[in-house]
């Protein structure tokens, strides 16, 4: 009844059931933030804009992002996932979604940032539609926490134009 | 030594009736570990609700071992989201991140393309040989919660197999000498 394997048993159990309650609970207290992150995104340069041999459109950008995700840090962050994606919609798709750049922010001292950059990722349209689209760049983060579920919002910023002509 | 007679002569002293209630409880006990995990299936509608993370193609957000709960919903598939996906030809599925989404005007259907955060080029080099981007019917479904650590169980179980049936013989063992 009382012997050395019962009492493991029971120490075990219990510690695994606070351990796994703990968990729950940060996890809720996720939901207790309500943050309110802000960005900016200017296309300072369209570098070129061109029509691929197999016939889609490609364009490169050079990208100002400035964001500030501090907002978004709790004490159960364990780091926040963030990209800014072009969003368009074409006579063949009703959502492109093509991703321009990423990044990795994993703590709140960075989470204030100013980026110059080109497209990370080539932006290439499944067809030829983008001479004269209007686009929107959105910026999303993915909340990793340390344990628990994951929390994803966007920034939705339009008025985007690309050049009627292929230069 | 005396541990181990004490459990043989209990092992030698069970009776006919305590046999019988010794096999029902095991039988509970495995059959409650079956109902919940089909009923994990059913209310996330993924075949696999529970994965184990088998590589580092995705840190710092998920390590070696940790362990990713997956929901497949009707929703569509978007930018962002962390997707589990087979491949085929391949028997092992991958979790990476959706870094492009196009969502067809008349049948709905999605195309997407998916790479891990920690590689350096897109996933078109894994998938099959001159497959461009992922239908809806590879996406097996999408991490929405995640636990750390927990999975290094399955990985040293797949990978050392004798520290499994040691496991397992243990605590059968344990079942069956047991009284209450």
């Amino acid at each position: 009844m009382h012997s050395i394997g019962y009492r493991t048993n029971a120490l075990l159990t219990f510690a695994v059931t606070v351990l796994a309650l703990m968990c729950a609970i940060v996890s809720l207290s996720d939901n207790l933030n309500s943050p309110n992150p802000t960005a900016q995104v200017q296309v300072s340069n369209i570098n070129w804009f061109q029509k691929k041999p197999n016939g889609d459109d490609e364009v490169s950008l050079t990208l100002n992002i400035s964001a500030d995700l501090r907002p978004l840090f709790t004490w159960n962050t364990k780091q926040v996932f963030v990209f800014l994606a072009a969003e368009y919609e074409t006579p063949k798709n009703a959502l492109n979604q093509v991703s321009l750049w990423d990044g990795i922010i994993p703590s709140k001292e960075h989470a204030k940032f100013l980026i110059h950059t080109t497209n990370k990722y080539r932006f290439i349209d499944q067809g030829s539609n983008l001479r004269g689209k209007d686009f929107n760049l959105t910026l999303h983060w993915h909340v990793m926490p340390k344990t628990g579920k994951m929390f994803a919002d966007k920034i939705v910023m339009s008025g985007y134009y690309l050049p009627k002509a292929y230069r | 030594m005396g541990w181990i007679s004490d459990q043989i002569d209990s092992i030698k002293s069970l009776q006919f009736r305590q046999v019988i209630t010794q096999i029902v409880s095991l039988g509970m006990i495995v059959t409650s570990a079956l109902i919940i995990w089909k009923g994990l299936m059913c209310i996330t509608g993924s075949e696999s609700p529970v994965v184990v993370v088998l590589s580092g193609s995705m840190e710092p957000g998920f390590k070696r071992g940790d362990i990713l709960f997956l929901h497949m919903s009707k929703e569509p598939i978007r930018a962002g989201e962390i997707v589990v996906f087979n491949v085929d030809g391949r028997e092992i599925p991958i979790v990476h991140r959706v870094i492009k989404v196009h969502e067809r005007q008349d049948t709905g259907e999605v195309e997407v393309l998916t790479k891990g955060d920690n590689n350096f080029g897109d996933d078109r080099l894994l998938y099959a040989h001159g497959q461009l981007w992922l239908q809806r019917h590879h996406i097996m479904g999408r991490a929405v919660g995640f636990l750390p650590y927990v999975g290094w169980v399955t990985i040293i179980m797949t990978e050392k197999p004798i520290i499994k049936y040691i496991l397992i013989g243990a605590l059968g063992l344990l079942v069956i000498t047991s009284k209450e």
